[in-house]
């Protein structure tokens, strides 16, 4: 187990290690940068300035180390744009990223494993195919066209919920359900094949044979096995909404740092949309680090990969 | 001189030979079987040929302006008229015009993405899966690295470096969306590799670039376009969402996507004008996946749950 742990760790490592590579490229792309920094009016001297006082003028191997080290201590430099750190704007913002994911995590869970479940014990019946075509239909709906859909039922014509913004915990259900709903499909289709593998083995038949009812045999004794797998998915879904997110808040004009990265490309505030880069894959890694363990702990079959 | 004499009933059905499924028509039986995948068929079909005849169907030209007729609701409205059955857009532009034009740009992106993207991903995938031990892990530490980063941000960010416009889009996606075709061609050639086949062309001396070719990709094939067909719905989406987000395909075109977001200032008053390209994009997305769903099913029947 250790040094399946220890061997993962290595790999995330060496993963961000390449993420922070080509977040960093990124930003060399993004134009020179002591222009950027120095601003339009600033003069040839100005610009020279600049590129000697931040260390610019150095091989890029060296302003690699010393960005990365910068960087790993959470300071991702200025904003072109807003004069600050970054890394103060993006801590303004993160909570309101953070609490949207967590919440279209938890609408997606609610909806999906009940209904894999569902559909894996009523395999083959008209609940099953139901369950199965409400996936496919699902996956077709684009998560800007949802969200538009539901303001214009739910905020304009019903008046129940707000249009946009984050003032209070109302703002927060239209967005989560337009981005929870992406994450529907995968998450319903691997709890029921999670569940039908469970239901057709041994240990559930002998829990049958006893005469447990149906519903105890089910939820306390198969679902405990089919949910693993659901919890390494779980994770990963986390990562993909925090960084889809930046589609909702467009939609629902929440200031998130999907936002704050889409206006940072629009104006071409580079160290904003690195930073943004970088922190949503890291997160990510650790999230799939996190799950890859707590799968190994759960099922030891999973510690020889 | 025989005691039974055969019937010329007996004679007959002997000289028949037995019913011979040829693998091409049993594939055809279970397509022709397979509800999903008729109707997905059906629409991509219909959606194609619109898309190819727009210029001889369409009933105006999508780029003409005409200020006197803007925002004229479709026919089905009660200010709608026959001229103009989808209406008009906020320039005066006719919808239906602009919505089938649309659907070639969408199909057009789609295939080309699922070109460049598959031959990346179908490379590295059997490179992976054929030769195993360090290429293999070097390849699948890249896919790693590749799903860490926030997809949609890192192809917002590119498309803004590269310059917004079709064909920057078809480029950062199709250098984006390699990594599920290299996951299921390493997976799917693994499971070849180790054919007696394989095993008889490397004795007969075949090369490797010709084994790969030949005898590998061949085998492959069926999950290779089952994976090709969902992952061209997943570049339209994408598309629609960086046009919708500002930083995909540009105006004039008429882009899904854009349209959208070019309706949104109105979509409180006139919910049409999202709701019409929605719509298209919903059905396009659907027909295709339930097209690769039902592909999935005929060509690979035993893994069907």
């Amino acid at each position: 187990m250790l040094a399946f742990t220890l061997r993962r760790l290595v790999v995330a490592l060496s993963v961000a290690l390449t993420v922070s590579l080509i977040a960093f490229v990124l930003l060399h792309l993004s134009g020179d940068l002591a222009t950027s920094i120095a601003g339009p009016e600033a003069s040839p001297a100005q610009v020279a300035q600049v590129r000697q006082e931040y260390g610019l003028d150095r091989p890029l191997t060296v302003q690699y180390l010393d960005w990365l080290w910068r960087a790993v201590h959470l300071d991702f430099g200025n904003s072109f744009y807003f004069r600050t750190t970054v890394a103060s704007i993006i801590a303004e913002r993160m909570p309101v990223t953070m609490t949207l994911g967590a919440i279209s995590l938890m609408i997606s869970l609610v909806i999906a494993v009940p209904l894999g479940i569902i559909a894996a014990v009523f395999k083959g019946t008209l609940i099953d195919r139901l369950a199965l075509t409400f996936c496919v239909l699902g996956q077709a709906i684009p998560t800007f066209c949802l969200g538009l859909g539901l303001i214009i039922v739910f905020a304009v014509n019903l008046r129940w919920l707000p249009v946009s913004g984050t003032a209070g915990w109302m703002n927060y259900i239209l967005p989560s359900v337009a981005l929870g709903w992406y994450a529907v499909p995968a998450v319903m289709r691997l709890s029921r094949n999670g569940m039908l593998e469970v239901l057709s083995a041994d240990y559930i038949r002998t829990a049958r044979a006893k005469g447990l009812s149906p519903a105890v045999v089910v939820l306390k004794h198969a679902l405990r096995n089919a949910i693993i797998p659901v919890v390494a998915l779980a994770a990963v879904q986390f990562g993909f909404m925090l960084g889809g997110s930046i589609v909702v808040e467009a939609v629902f004009s929440m200031h998130g740092v999907g936002h704050l990265a889409w206006e940072a490309i629009a104006r071409n505030d580079f160290p904003v949309v690195q930073a943004v880069v970088l922190i949503l894959a890291a997160i990510y890694i650790t999230l799939t680090f996190v799950a890859d363990v707590i799968n190994a702990l759960l099922d030891p079959r999973m510690r020889v990969a | 001189m025989t005691d039974i004499a055969p019937s010329a009933a007996d004679a007959a059905a002997l000289d028949t030979p037995p019913p011979r499924r040829s693998p091409g028509l049993a594939l055809l039986r279970r397509s022709l079987r397979h509800g999903g995948l008729l109707v997905g068929g059906g629409i991509l079909f219909i959606i194609v040929a619109m898309a190819l005849a727009a210029p001889l169907i369409a009933p105006h030209d999508p780029y003409a302006q005409d200020l006197s007729r803007r925002m004229i609701p479709p026919v089905w409205q009660v200010k709608g008229n026959w001229d103009y059955i989808l209406g008009t857009d906020k320039l005066g532009r006719d919808y239906l015009s602009r919505l089938l034009y649309g659907a070639r740009i969408s199909l057009l992106i789609g295939t080309v993405t699922v070109l460049i993207s598959g031959t990346i991903g179908t490379l590295m995938g059997v490179c992976a899966g054929y030769f195993g031990g360090k290429v293999d892990a070097v390849l699948s530490y890249i896919v790693t690295t590749r799903l860490a980063l926030p997809v949609v941000l890192v192809a917002l960010a590119s498309a803004a470096l590269v310059g917004s416009s079709l064909h920057g889009v078809i480029i950062v996606l199709g250098l984006l969306l390699w990594d599920r075709f290299a996951v299921v061609t390493r997976s799917a050639t693994q499971q070849v590799a180790g054919g007696d086949y394989i095993a008889a062309a490397k004795a007969i001396g075949c090369s490797t670039p010709r084994l790969i070719l030949s005898e590998i990709l061949p085998n492959i094939l069926n999950p290779l376009i089952v994976v090709a067909t969902l992952e061209m719905a997943h570049a339209i989406l994408l598309e629609a969402a960086l046009s919708f987000l500002g930083l995909g395909v540009q105006p004039p075109l008429p882009s899904w996507g854009l349209m959208i977001a070019e309706g949104k200032q109105y979509m409180f008053f006139s919910p049409w004008v999202i709701a019409i390209p929605a719509v298209a994009l919903v059905f396009l997305v659907l027909a295709i996946n339930l097209l690769g769903d039902g592909l999935r099913d005929v060509t690979a029947p035993e893994n069907r749950n």
